[in-house]
């Protein structure tokens, strides 16, 4: 059947194609399980090549991870970071606790008779009195000014009376009501409902939440293109070694499979390193945290990363490693012409 | 086992490469492939290996018409043909085994009968013990065996060879067109791309001559 198409006048009929031929050549010799090992040596082989591969070019990766480790080791402190303030605000007592403070000229047995009368309110359960000189004496005891307060010649802290309202008084409304009452005395100078600041400040570590969460979005993007940049650029070094392969038969699966191990090394050692650095920067941090969080009074421990966060550490940031790798590989291999 | 018809192939840079070729290799087959640069036998050869779609007409490899493949299909197709370049194309940073096992490792051999297909492979083109040398320790004929193995070690049906001579003194290149004659024997279909002249009168092979994209005789 030889043409020659000078004198090809009427075109032939497409000739059909002969599908299942294809198919035979999709398996080599070997029986299943020679061909499941053989798969399991090459995904093994792959993989550490993959890795001798990184420490081949020390330079480039000891860049690379360490941009990454810094990046992930970021948003592993400001997690931290909400985690510790979490608990810090969780140990506070979400009580209804009103606290009123009394002018200075008021004595100590005229705010007795103030704290009989403010017993006799119905919606009151409980009331105590802070004289000015327990105040004094409790705050040279936790705040670690006792001796600056000694200087003082005369005691500057009011007393304040503490009132806790009764559980039924739930409503805000009326709580605000009954802090008006208070206020209304001529001897209160004024009157503040701990709940406020406590939800004041649960409020401020809810804004801290979403501003971290917010943050690592934006340092879970940057190591998905750092990741792929890096990527992109073996893919280029190597590009003679991709065209080769995809022209003796190479599947696109065959041609990523190391560069997505490469991306899971990337990731995986950051995430090792990150970890680290976390770790050395918690070291630093518990000392002068415990110190500070003893003077209040508090018996508040920092916070590390739990087993389980650790592996979800390390997994996500080796899993950012493949996605990067693979978004990269799959622009890129579709755009290599083979030459 | 290659069956062209009415193909035709258009750049917008350069305008019509192929026009309305056609021609059939059988298997067992041994063809060269020749003309002029620009006649566009690179061409021809880039459509055989599916590295690029015609624009017109259709092209069957042992049956499989490469136009109506899928992308995915590709690699399985090209897997029943091996090639063979001018410029050898060897990865410099592998020995000569793991470059001969290549086609072997893609298809998802296992290591024993990759090393003993790659070691008949070497033994065929003359270059048993070499396995750990790397390619540029190798003489450019040496090189050219490489590649040559590499290109029959998963025993493909046919063989695509462009320029296979090119770099090469008459002695190396007739060793090199003993060893296609050896496959053909075999029942392999070889398909040579050469303009050394000399070469071809001096086998007989059937010739597909190019001339400015059409095929002036096959």
């Amino acid at each position: 059947m030889k043409y020659i198409n000078k004198n090809r006048i009427k075109k032939d009929p497409p000739i059909k194609s002969v599908k299942q031929e294809v198919r035979q050549t999709k398996t080599a010799g070997g029986n299943f399980v020679d061909k499941l090992i053989a798969y399991r040596d090459h995904q093994v082989h792959v993989l550490f090549s993959s890795l001798s591969r990184l420490i081949a070019s020390p330079f480039t990766t000891v860049m690379t991870i360490t941009v990454l480790a810094i990046a992930i080791s970021l948003a592993s402190g400001f997690y931290i970071l909400v985690v510790n303030l979490q608990q810090l605000t969780g140990n506070l007592e979400t009580s209804n606790q009103i606290s009123i403070f009394l002018r200075d000229d008021v004595s100590d047995a005229h705010a007795k008779k103030l704290v009989d009368t403010f017993k006799a309110n119905v919606n009151v359960q409980e009331v105590k009195l802070i004289t000015r000189e327990q105040a004094l004496t409790e705050f040279k005891n936790y705040s670690g000014f006792g001796a600056a307060i000694s200087v003082l010649e005369t005691n500057p802290l009011p007393i304040v009376i503490q009132v806790l309202p009764k559980n039924t008084l739930d409503d805000k409304q009326e709580l605000g009501k009954l802090m008006e009452s208070f206020q209304q005395s001529p001897e209160v100078d004024f009157a503040q409902m701990d709940l406020q600041w406590v939800e004041r400040l649960q409020s401020i570590v809810e804004l801290a939440r979403l501003f971290a969460n917010l943050l690592n979005m934006l340092l879970g993007a940057a190591v998905l293109f750092i990741i792929g940049n890096t990527i992109r650029l073996e893919l280029h070094t190597r590009r003679e070694e991709v065209v080769i392969a995809k022209l003796v038969g190479a599947t696109n699966s065959f041609i990523q499979r190391p560069f997505l191990y490469s991306g899971f090394w990337i990731g995986f050692i950051s995430g090792v390193s990150a970890w680290f650095i976390v770790a050395i920067g918690m070291l630093i941090l518990k000392h002068p945290v415990e110190k500070l969080s003893g003077l209040y009074e508090s018996d508040f421990q920092l916070v590390f990363l739990s087993f389980g966060e650790t592996f979800i550490l390390i997994c996500l940031s080796s899993a950012l490693g493949v996605l990067g790798s693979w978004a990269v590989l799959v622009c890129q291999l579709r755009h290599t012409r083979l030459e | 086992m290659i069956n062209f018809v009415n193909v035709s192939k258009r750049y917008p840079e350069t305008g019509d490469v192929l026009r309305n070729v056609s021609f059939h290799l059988r298997r067992g087959e041994i063809a060269f492939l020749t003309g002029h640069s620009g006649a566009g036998k690179s061409t021809l050869l880039r459509l055989i290996a599916a590295m690029e779609k015609c624009g017109r007409g259709q092209i069957l490899v042992d049956g499989q018409d490469l136009g109506q493949a899928k992308e995915s299909q590709l690699p399985f197709i090209r897997r029943k043909m091996g090639f063979i370049y001018q410029d050898y194309k060897l990865l410099q940073d592998r020995t000569v085994f793991d470059n001969v096992a290549l086609p072997l490792i893609i298809a998802g051999f296992g290591h024993h009968e990759i090393t003993r297909r790659v070691r008949a492979a070497l033994d065929k083109v003359g270059l048993a013990g070499k396995e750990k040398k790397y390619p540029f320790a190798l003489s450019g004929g040496e090189q050219q065996r490489v590649g040559i193995a590499r290109a029959v070690v998963n025993k493909p049906p046919i063989i695509i060879a462009d320029e296979p001579t090119g770099n090469l003194d008459p002695d190396l290149s007739a060793e090199i067109m003993f060893l296609f004659g050896q496959f053909q024997q075999v029942g392999v279909t070889v398909l040579i791309a050469s303009h050394d002249i000399s070469l071809i009168t001096q086998l007989n092979h059937r010739v597909l001559k190019l001339d400015h994209g059409q095929l002036i005789s096959s």
